[in-house]
Protein backbone atom coordinates (compact mmCIF):
# COMPACT_ATOMS: atom_id res chain seq x y z
CA UNK A 1 0.00 0.00 0.00
CA UNK A 2 1.21 3.32 -0.33
CA UNK A 3 2.50 5.60 2.18
CA UNK A 4 0.19 8.33 1.05
CA UNK A 5 -2.54 8.79 3.90
CA UNK A 6 -6.69 9.66 2.91
CA UNK A 7 -7.90 11.82 6.02
CA UNK A 8 -11.47 11.56 6.04
CA UNK A 9 -11.97 15.52 6.83
CA UNK A 10 -9.73 18.57 5.38
CA UNK A 11 -9.45 18.80 9.36
CA UNK A 12 -7.42 15.14 10.07
CA UNK A 13 -5.46 16.29 6.46
CA UNK A 14 -3.95 19.79 8.07
CA UNK A 15 -3.78 17.62 12.21
CA UNK A 16 -0.31 18.82 13.02
CA UNK A 17 0.50 21.92 11.77
CA UNK A 18 2.34 24.02 14.64
CA UNK A 19 2.43 27.37 15.43
CA UNK A 20 5.18 29.44 13.49
CA UNK A 21 5.19 26.53 10.16
CA UNK A 22 6.24 28.08 6.81
CA UNK A 23 3.25 26.60 4.59
CA UNK A 24 2.97 26.79 0.96
CA UNK A 25 -1.07 27.60 -0.22
CA UNK A 26 -1.49 26.87 -3.85
CA UNK A 27 -3.67 29.35 -6.51
CA UNK A 28 -3.11 32.04 -8.27
CA UNK A 29 -6.28 34.53 -7.73
CA UNK A 30 -9.01 31.82 -6.60
CA UNK A 31 -8.09 29.75 -9.21
CA UNK A 32 -6.50 26.48 -7.57
CA UNK A 33 -6.77 27.72 -4.35
CA UNK A 34 -7.18 25.20 -1.71
CA UNK A 35 -10.28 26.69 0.12
CA UNK A 36 -10.74 23.26 2.23
CA UNK A 37 -7.79 22.84 3.51
CA UNK A 38 -7.64 26.77 4.40
CA UNK A 39 -10.74 26.63 6.34
CA UNK A 40 -9.25 23.66 8.15
CA UNK A 41 -6.14 25.67 8.92
CA UNK A 42 -8.17 28.60 10.36
CA UNK A 43 -10.69 25.97 12.64
CA UNK A 44 -6.84 24.04 13.16
CA UNK A 45 -5.74 27.14 15.05
CA UNK A 46 -1.83 27.02 14.05
CA UNK A 47 -0.75 30.96 14.21
CA UNK A 48 2.24 33.30 13.29
CA UNK A 49 2.35 30.88 10.25
CA UNK A 50 4.73 32.21 6.69
CA UNK A 51 2.74 31.65 4.15
CA UNK A 52 4.09 31.55 0.39
CA UNK A 53 1.80 32.50 -2.06
CA UNK A 54 1.39 33.71 -5.30
CA UNK A 55 -1.10 36.74 -3.94
CA UNK A 56 -1.92 37.57 -0.41
CA UNK A 57 -6.05 37.14 -0.75
CA UNK A 58 -9.08 37.46 -2.88
CA UNK A 59 -12.04 39.10 -1.18
CA UNK A 60 -13.03 37.73 2.04
CA UNK A 61 -12.37 33.61 1.27
CA UNK A 62 -9.66 31.69 1.12
CA UNK A 63 -6.66 32.90 2.15
CA UNK A 64 -7.78 36.06 2.70
CA UNK A 65 -10.25 34.89 5.64
CA UNK A 66 -6.43 33.07 7.07
CA UNK A 67 -5.30 36.74 7.24
CA UNK A 68 -8.29 37.96 8.59
CA UNK A 69 -8.13 35.60 11.49
CA UNK A 70 -4.69 36.88 12.51
CA UNK A 71 -3.05 33.59 11.92
CA UNK A 72 0.05 34.57 9.40
CA UNK A 73 2.78 36.91 10.60
CA UNK A 74 4.31 37.40 6.93
CA UNK A 75 3.83 36.47 3.59
CA UNK A 76 5.88 35.78 0.92
CA UNK A 77 4.13 36.30 -2.01
CA UNK A 78 4.64 38.21 -5.72
CA UNK A 79 1.33 40.43 -6.56
CA UNK A 80 -0.13 41.19 -2.95
CA UNK A 81 -1.93 44.63 -4.30
CA UNK A 82 -5.23 43.49 -6.18
CA UNK A 83 -8.35 45.28 -6.71
CA UNK A 84 -9.98 42.69 -3.94
CA UNK A 85 -6.94 42.60 -1.73
CA UNK A 86 -8.74 44.48 0.80
CA UNK A 87 -8.00 42.33 3.68
CA UNK A 88 -4.11 42.27 3.11
CA UNK A 89 -3.77 45.63 2.23
CA UNK A 90 -5.99 46.48 5.79
CA UNK A 91 -3.61 44.37 7.49
CA UNK A 92 0.12 45.70 5.90
CA UNK A 93 -0.85 49.63 6.41
CA UNK A 94 -1.48 48.53 9.93
CA UNK A 95 1.58 47.16 10.34
CA UNK A 96 -0.14 43.75 11.40
CA UNK A 97 1.42 41.47 8.67
CA UNK A 98 5.28 41.41 7.12
CA UNK A 99 5.86 41.44 3.03
CA UNK A 100 8.12 40.17 0.99
CA UNK A 101 7.40 40.33 -2.31
CA UNK A 102 9.33 38.03 -4.85
CA UNK A 103 9.23 38.21 -8.69
CA UNK A 104 6.56 35.70 -9.60
CA UNK A 105 8.74 33.24 -12.00
CA UNK A 106 11.32 33.84 -9.02
CA UNK A 107 8.80 32.41 -6.97
CA UNK A 108 8.24 29.73 -8.61
CA UNK A 109 11.85 28.76 -9.31
CA UNK A 110 13.30 28.94 -5.75
CA UNK A 111 10.15 26.32 -5.00
CA UNK A 112 11.49 24.17 -7.71
CA UNK A 113 15.16 24.45 -7.03
CA UNK A 114 14.24 23.33 -2.79
CA UNK A 115 11.96 20.81 -3.98
CA UNK A 116 15.42 19.60 -6.70
CA UNK A 117 18.11 19.67 -4.18
CA UNK A 118 19.82 23.03 -5.86
CA UNK A 119 21.08 25.21 -3.02
CA UNK A 120 21.04 27.94 -5.10
CA UNK A 121 20.93 29.52 -8.53
CA UNK A 122 22.07 32.17 -10.67
CA UNK A 123 19.04 34.25 -12.44
CA UNK A 124 18.87 37.26 -14.52
CA UNK A 125 15.26 38.33 -13.06
CA UNK A 126 15.38 41.49 -10.88
CA UNK A 127 19.22 42.89 -11.90
CA UNK A 128 19.43 46.53 -11.37
CA UNK A 129 15.78 47.05 -9.69
CA UNK A 130 15.02 47.60 -6.01
CA UNK A 131 14.35 43.51 -5.66
CA UNK A 132 18.34 43.13 -6.09
CA UNK A 133 19.07 45.15 -2.63
CA UNK A 134 21.25 42.81 -0.87
CA UNK A 135 21.72 39.99 -3.53
CA UNK A 136 24.80 38.34 -4.82
CA UNK A 137 25.37 39.03 -8.50
CA UNK A 138 27.87 37.42 -10.85
CA UNK A 139 29.01 37.74 -14.45
CA UNK A 140 28.55 34.69 -16.25
CA UNK A 141 29.28 35.18 -20.41
CA UNK A 142 28.11 38.86 -20.33
CA UNK A 143 25.23 38.65 -18.36
CA UNK A 144 24.44 39.39 -14.76
CA UNK A 145 22.87 37.50 -12.67
CA UNK A 146 21.31 37.60 -9.31
CA UNK A 147 22.35 34.34 -6.66
CA UNK A 148 19.12 33.11 -5.62
CA UNK A 149 18.34 30.65 -2.85
CA UNK A 150 15.51 28.23 -2.20
CA UNK A 151 12.23 28.60 -0.71
CA UNK A 152 10.63 25.62 1.44
CA UNK A 153 7.87 24.72 3.05
CA UNK A 154 7.17 22.80 6.25
CA UNK A 155 3.93 22.16 4.65
CA UNK A 156 2.27 22.96 1.29
CA UNK A 157 -1.64 23.00 0.80
CA UNK A 158 -2.64 22.38 -2.50
CA UNK A 159 -5.94 21.47 -5.22
CA UNK A 160 -5.77 19.09 -7.88
CA UNK A 161 -9.10 17.88 -9.39
CA UNK A 162 -7.81 13.87 -8.73
CA UNK A 163 -6.03 11.81 -6.51
CA UNK A 164 -5.81 8.19 -7.03
CA UNK A 165 -4.98 5.87 -4.30
CA UNK A 166 -0.68 6.11 -4.79
CA UNK A 167 -1.37 10.01 -4.30
CA UNK A 168 -0.69 10.76 -8.04
CA UNK A 169 -2.65 13.84 -9.04
CA UNK A 170 -3.75 15.66 -12.23
CA UNK A 171 -5.31 19.01 -11.89
CA UNK A 172 -7.57 20.79 -13.96
CA UNK A 173 -6.65 23.50 -16.82
CA UNK A 174 -5.07 26.64 -14.86
CA UNK A 175 -6.18 25.69 -11.76
CA UNK A 176 -2.53 23.60 -12.11
CA UNK A 177 -0.28 26.75 -11.24
CA UNK A 178 1.59 26.42 -8.55
CA UNK A 179 0.55 22.66 -7.42
CA UNK A 180 3.30 20.94 -9.33
CA UNK A 181 5.92 23.02 -8.02
CA UNK A 182 4.79 23.04 -4.66
CA UNK A 183 4.14 19.60 -4.45
CA UNK A 184 7.89 19.03 -3.95
CA UNK A 185 9.07 21.77 -2.06
CA UNK A 186 7.70 21.16 1.50
CA UNK A 187 8.19 18.63 4.23
CA UNK A 188 4.23 17.41 4.32
CA UNK A 189 2.21 17.94 1.29
CA UNK A 190 -1.60 17.40 1.81
CA UNK A 191 -3.73 18.03 -1.28
CA UNK A 192 -7.30 18.25 -1.40
CA UNK A 193 -9.25 16.91 -4.26
CA UNK A 194 -12.67 16.44 -5.92
CA UNK A 195 -12.15 12.72 -6.69
CA UNK A 196 -9.90 9.76 -6.00
CA UNK A 197 -9.91 6.81 -7.94
CA UNK A 198 -8.35 3.37 -7.91
CA UNK A 199 -4.95 2.74 -8.63
CA UNK A 200 -4.57 1.78 -12.45
CA UNK A 201 -7.44 3.96 -13.43
CA UNK A 202 -5.51 7.40 -13.97
CA UNK A 203 -3.56 7.29 -16.85
CA UNK A 204 -0.09 6.90 -16.26
CA UNK A 205 0.96 9.22 -19.18
CA UNK A 206 -1.27 11.67 -17.91
CA UNK A 207 0.10 11.98 -14.37
CA UNK A 208 1.41 15.43 -12.99
CA UNK A 209 2.52 15.70 -9.57
CA UNK A 210 3.47 11.58 -9.11
CA UNK A 211 2.22 10.41 -5.48
CA UNK A 212 5.60 10.36 -3.74
CA UNK A 213 5.71 14.04 -3.24
CA UNK A 214 2.23 13.61 -1.54
CA UNK A 215 1.69 12.99 2.15
CA UNK A 216 -2.05 13.41 2.32
CA UNK A 217 -5.12 14.00 0.24
CA UNK A 218 -8.67 14.57 0.93
CA UNK A 219 -11.91 14.41 -1.03
CA UNK A 220 -13.83 17.55 -0.87
CA UNK A 221 -16.76 18.21 -2.64
CA UNK A 222 -15.85 19.60 -5.87
CA UNK A 223 -15.88 23.29 -6.29
CA UNK A 224 -18.45 24.24 -3.89
CA UNK A 225 -16.67 27.60 -3.10
CA UNK A 226 -15.48 28.59 -6.68
CA UNK A 227 -18.71 28.00 -7.79
CA UNK A 228 -20.15 30.31 -5.05
CA UNK A 229 -17.44 33.04 -5.50
CA UNK A 230 -18.15 32.66 -9.51
CA UNK A 231 -22.07 33.49 -8.65
CA UNK B 1 -12.68 39.68 -51.14
CA UNK B 2 -8.78 37.94 -51.78
CA UNK B 3 -6.23 37.81 -49.01
CA UNK B 4 -4.11 40.36 -51.36
CA UNK B 5 -7.10 42.61 -51.32
CA UNK B 6 -8.59 42.36 -47.85
CA UNK B 7 -4.85 43.38 -47.04
CA UNK B 8 -4.54 46.40 -48.79
CA UNK B 9 -8.08 47.41 -47.65
CA UNK B 10 -6.32 47.01 -44.31
CA UNK B 11 -3.29 48.90 -45.62
CA UNK B 12 -5.47 51.79 -46.58
CA UNK B 13 -7.18 52.01 -43.29
CA UNK B 14 -3.84 51.92 -41.44
CA UNK B 15 -2.43 54.92 -43.22
CA UNK B 16 -5.98 56.72 -42.36
CA UNK B 17 -5.52 55.92 -38.76
CA UNK B 18 -1.76 56.98 -38.72
CA UNK B 19 -2.95 60.67 -39.80
CA UNK B 20 -4.58 61.67 -36.99
CA UNK B 21 -3.83 61.59 -33.43
CA UNK B 22 -3.65 60.80 -30.70
CA UNK B 23 -4.88 57.48 -31.02
CA UNK B 24 -6.93 55.74 -28.53
CA UNK B 25 -5.65 52.67 -26.87
CA UNK B 26 -7.46 50.63 -28.85
CA UNK B 27 -6.75 52.02 -32.24
CA UNK B 28 -3.04 52.08 -30.42
CA UNK B 29 -3.78 47.86 -30.11
CA UNK B 30 -4.42 47.33 -33.22
CA UNK B 31 -1.16 48.92 -34.51
CA UNK B 32 0.37 46.83 -31.88
CA UNK B 33 -1.11 43.81 -33.16
CA UNK B 34 -0.67 44.35 -36.66
CA UNK B 35 3.41 44.26 -36.18
CA UNK B 36 3.15 41.02 -34.44
CA UNK B 37 4.74 38.46 -36.68
CA UNK B 38 2.64 35.68 -38.35
CA UNK B 39 2.94 32.51 -35.81
CA UNK B 40 4.78 34.43 -32.46
CA UNK B 41 4.21 33.03 -29.30
CA UNK B 42 4.05 35.81 -27.54
CA UNK B 43 2.22 37.97 -23.69
CA UNK B 44 -0.22 40.37 -23.34
CA UNK B 45 0.10 42.31 -19.81
CA UNK B 46 -2.41 43.22 -18.03
CA UNK B 47 -4.51 46.13 -18.96
CA UNK B 48 -4.42 48.27 -22.02
CA UNK B 49 -2.05 45.31 -23.76
CA UNK B 50 -4.67 42.75 -23.20
CA UNK B 51 -6.51 44.46 -26.13
CA UNK B 52 -4.03 44.02 -28.75
CA UNK B 53 -5.51 40.10 -28.25
CA UNK B 54 -8.92 41.47 -30.27
CA UNK B 55 -7.34 42.91 -33.03
CA UNK B 56 -5.15 39.53 -33.76
CA UNK B 57 -6.81 37.87 -36.63
CA UNK B 58 -7.09 34.29 -36.54
CA UNK B 59 -4.95 33.85 -39.82
CA UNK B 60 -1.99 35.07 -38.09
CA UNK B 61 -1.70 31.99 -35.69
CA UNK B 62 -0.42 34.22 -33.01
CA UNK B 63 0.13 32.23 -29.92
CA UNK B 64 -0.69 33.61 -26.57
CA UNK B 65 0.83 32.36 -23.38
CA UNK B 66 -0.69 33.25 -20.42
CA UNK B 67 2.06 33.01 -17.39
CA UNK B 68 -0.55 30.91 -14.86
CA UNK B 69 0.32 28.38 -17.21
CA UNK B 70 -1.23 28.01 -20.48
CA UNK B 71 -0.66 28.24 -24.54
CA UNK B 72 -3.30 28.99 -26.90
CA UNK B 73 -5.34 31.35 -24.60
CA UNK B 74 -8.20 32.41 -26.53
CA UNK B 75 -10.89 34.99 -25.79
CA UNK B 76 -12.54 36.65 -22.55
CA UNK B 77 -15.01 33.62 -21.59
CA UNK B 78 -18.76 34.79 -21.39
CA UNK B 79 -22.27 32.64 -20.09
CA UNK B 80 -21.71 29.42 -20.39
CA UNK B 81 -17.89 29.36 -20.73
CA UNK B 82 -16.87 30.76 -17.82
CA UNK B 83 -15.01 28.24 -15.88
CA UNK B 84 -13.10 29.37 -12.77
CA UNK B 85 -10.30 26.82 -13.39
CA UNK B 86 -9.45 28.98 -16.66
CA UNK B 87 -8.44 32.45 -16.14
CA UNK B 88 -5.62 34.48 -17.90
CA UNK B 89 -3.21 36.57 -15.75
CA UNK B 90 -5.45 39.25 -14.80
CA UNK B 91 -7.38 36.42 -12.89
CA UNK B 92 -10.43 37.13 -15.70
CA UNK B 93 -11.89 34.01 -17.40
CA UNK B 94 -10.89 32.98 -20.70
CA UNK B 95 -11.12 30.79 -22.86
CA UNK B 96 -8.63 27.85 -24.76
CA UNK B 97 -8.35 27.37 -28.50
CA UNK B 98 -7.47 23.96 -30.41
CA UNK B 99 -4.14 23.26 -29.46
CA UNK B 100 -3.74 24.72 -26.80
CA UNK B 101 -1.26 23.36 -23.84
CA UNK B 102 -1.40 23.90 -19.98
CA UNK B 103 1.86 23.73 -17.43
CA UNK B 104 2.80 24.43 -13.99
CA UNK B 105 4.29 27.78 -13.15
CA UNK B 106 7.69 26.83 -12.61
CA UNK B 107 7.35 25.41 -16.49
CA UNK B 108 5.70 28.74 -17.42
CA UNK B 109 8.44 31.05 -15.70
CA UNK B 110 11.17 28.98 -17.68
CA UNK B 111 9.30 29.04 -21.05
CA UNK B 112 9.85 32.87 -20.58
CA UNK B 113 13.27 33.45 -18.83
CA UNK B 114 14.68 30.59 -21.40
CA UNK B 115 14.07 33.20 -24.10
CA UNK B 116 11.21 30.90 -26.29
CA UNK B 117 8.52 34.24 -26.34
CA UNK B 118 8.97 35.82 -29.08
CA UNK B 119 7.65 38.98 -27.66
CA UNK B 120 5.22 40.44 -24.92
CA UNK B 121 3.59 43.67 -24.55
CA UNK B 122 3.51 45.81 -21.02
CA UNK B 123 2.18 48.78 -19.89
CA UNK B 124 4.52 51.07 -18.06
CA UNK B 125 4.77 54.09 -15.58
CA UNK B 126 7.84 55.22 -18.00
CA UNK B 127 10.37 53.88 -20.29
CA UNK B 128 14.06 55.37 -20.64
CA UNK B 129 15.55 56.18 -23.91
CA UNK B 130 17.82 53.87 -23.50
CA UNK B 131 14.96 51.18 -22.70
CA UNK B 132 14.64 50.55 -18.88
CA UNK B 133 11.25 49.75 -17.55
CA UNK B 134 9.49 51.19 -15.00
CA UNK B 135 6.24 49.96 -14.58
CA UNK B 136 5.61 47.76 -11.04
CA UNK B 137 5.87 50.21 -8.37
CA UNK B 138 5.31 54.39 -8.03
CA UNK B 139 7.78 54.24 -5.00
CA UNK B 140 5.23 56.17 -3.05
CA UNK B 141 5.51 55.22 0.57
CA UNK B 142 1.78 54.33 0.84
CA UNK B 143 1.78 52.52 -2.31
CA UNK B 144 2.07 48.14 -1.77
CA UNK B 145 4.58 46.85 -3.99
CA UNK B 146 3.69 43.73 -6.30
CA UNK B 147 5.26 42.85 -8.79
CA UNK B 148 3.68 39.80 -10.55
CA UNK B 149 5.50 38.60 -13.64
CA UNK B 150 6.60 41.89 -14.84
CA UNK B 151 10.34 41.64 -14.10
CA UNK B 152 10.50 38.30 -15.34
CA UNK B 153 9.21 39.20 -18.73
CA UNK B 154 11.18 41.90 -18.97
CA UNK B 155 14.17 39.98 -19.06
CA UNK B 156 12.46 37.07 -20.54
CA UNK B 157 11.26 37.70 -23.61
CA UNK B 158 12.95 38.42 -26.68
CA UNK B 159 11.26 41.27 -27.86
CA UNK B 160 9.63 43.64 -24.99
CA UNK B 161 7.19 46.18 -26.58
CA UNK B 162 5.94 48.33 -24.09
CA UNK B 163 2.09 50.04 -24.85
CA UNK B 164 1.59 53.21 -22.93
CA UNK B 165 -0.21 56.77 -23.32
CA UNK B 166 2.94 59.22 -23.99
CA UNK B 167 1.90 61.60 -21.58
CA UNK B 168 0.53 61.20 -18.13
CA UNK B 169 -2.69 63.06 -17.09
CA UNK B 170 -1.17 66.30 -16.14
CA UNK B 171 1.41 66.07 -19.21
CA UNK B 172 4.58 64.62 -18.24
CA UNK B 173 6.06 62.77 -20.68
CA UNK B 174 6.87 59.01 -20.17
CA UNK B 175 9.51 58.42 -22.29
CA UNK B 176 12.06 60.20 -20.30
CA UNK B 177 16.05 59.96 -20.51
CA UNK B 178 16.03 58.50 -16.86
CA UNK B 179 12.98 56.93 -15.31
CA UNK B 180 12.71 58.08 -11.43
CA UNK B 181 9.80 55.11 -10.62
CA UNK B 182 11.19 52.29 -9.61
CA UNK B 183 12.91 50.06 -12.09
CA UNK B 184 11.49 46.44 -13.56
CA UNK B 185 13.86 45.94 -16.10
CA UNK B 186 17.46 47.66 -17.00
CA UNK B 187 17.74 48.01 -20.97
CA UNK B 188 14.99 45.65 -21.80
CA UNK B 189 12.53 47.52 -24.18
CA UNK B 190 12.54 47.34 -27.80
CA UNK B 191 10.01 49.31 -29.17
CA UNK B 192 7.65 52.01 -27.18
CA UNK B 193 4.13 52.44 -28.97
CA UNK B 194 2.05 55.05 -27.75
CA UNK B 195 -0.64 57.76 -28.64
CA UNK B 196 1.53 60.08 -30.63
CA UNK B 197 4.29 57.81 -31.56
CA UNK B 198 5.94 54.25 -31.82
CA UNK B 199 9.49 54.35 -30.82
CA UNK B 200 12.01 51.90 -31.55
CA UNK B 201 14.84 51.29 -28.55
CA UNK B 202 18.03 50.20 -29.41
CA UNK B 203 21.06 50.61 -26.52
CA UNK B 204 22.66 53.74 -26.37
CA UNK B 205 21.48 54.82 -30.11
CA UNK B 206 18.61 56.71 -28.49
CA UNK B 207 14.60 56.57 -29.77
CA UNK B 208 14.23 56.31 -33.40
CA UNK B 209 10.51 57.27 -34.33
CA UNK B 210 9.38 54.96 -36.29
CA UNK B 211 5.83 55.95 -36.95
CA UNK B 212 3.96 59.14 -35.63
CA UNK B 213 -0.17 60.18 -35.15
CA UNK B 214 -1.30 63.57 -35.80
CA UNK B 215 2.34 65.31 -35.00
CA UNK B 216 6.00 65.87 -36.51
CA UNK B 217 9.08 64.45 -35.09
CA UNK B 218 9.65 67.84 -34.25
CA UNK B 219 6.77 68.31 -32.31
CA UNK B 220 7.54 65.56 -30.70
CA UNK B 221 11.13 66.51 -29.43
CA UNK B 222 9.96 69.53 -28.00
CA UNK B 223 6.90 67.74 -25.76
CA UNK B 224 9.45 65.45 -25.12
CA UNK B 225 11.83 67.96 -24.03
CA UNK B 226 14.83 65.54 -24.96
CA UNK B 227 18.53 66.60 -24.92
CA UNK B 228 18.82 66.08 -28.79
CA UNK B 229 16.61 65.57 -32.23
CA UNK B 230 14.86 62.49 -32.79
CA UNK B 231 15.07 61.03 -35.78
Amino acid sequence: MSRTQFPSTPLEAVAGIPDGATVLVGGFGLAGMPFALIDALIEHGARDLTIVSNNAGNGEVGLAALLRAGRARKVICSFPRQSDSFVFDELYRAGKIELDVVPQGNLAERMRAAGAGIGAFYCPTAVGTPLADGKESRVIDGRTYLLEYPIRGDFALIAASCADELGNLVYRRTARNFGPVMATAAGTVIAQVSDIVPAGSMDPEAVVTPGIYVDRVVRVASHSRLDEVAR
Amino acid sequence: MSTAGRRADADERYRNLTGQGPLTMDELARVVARDIPRGAYGNLGIGHPTRVAEHLRPEAGVVLHTENGMLGMGPLAVGDDVDPDLTNAGKLPVTELPGAAYFDHASSFAMMRGGHLDFCVLGAYQVSTDGDLANWHTGAGDDIPAVGGAMDLAIGARNVLVMMTLFTRSGAPKLVPRCTYPLTGVACVSRVYTDYAVFDISPGGGPRVRQTFGITPAELGQRLALPYTLR
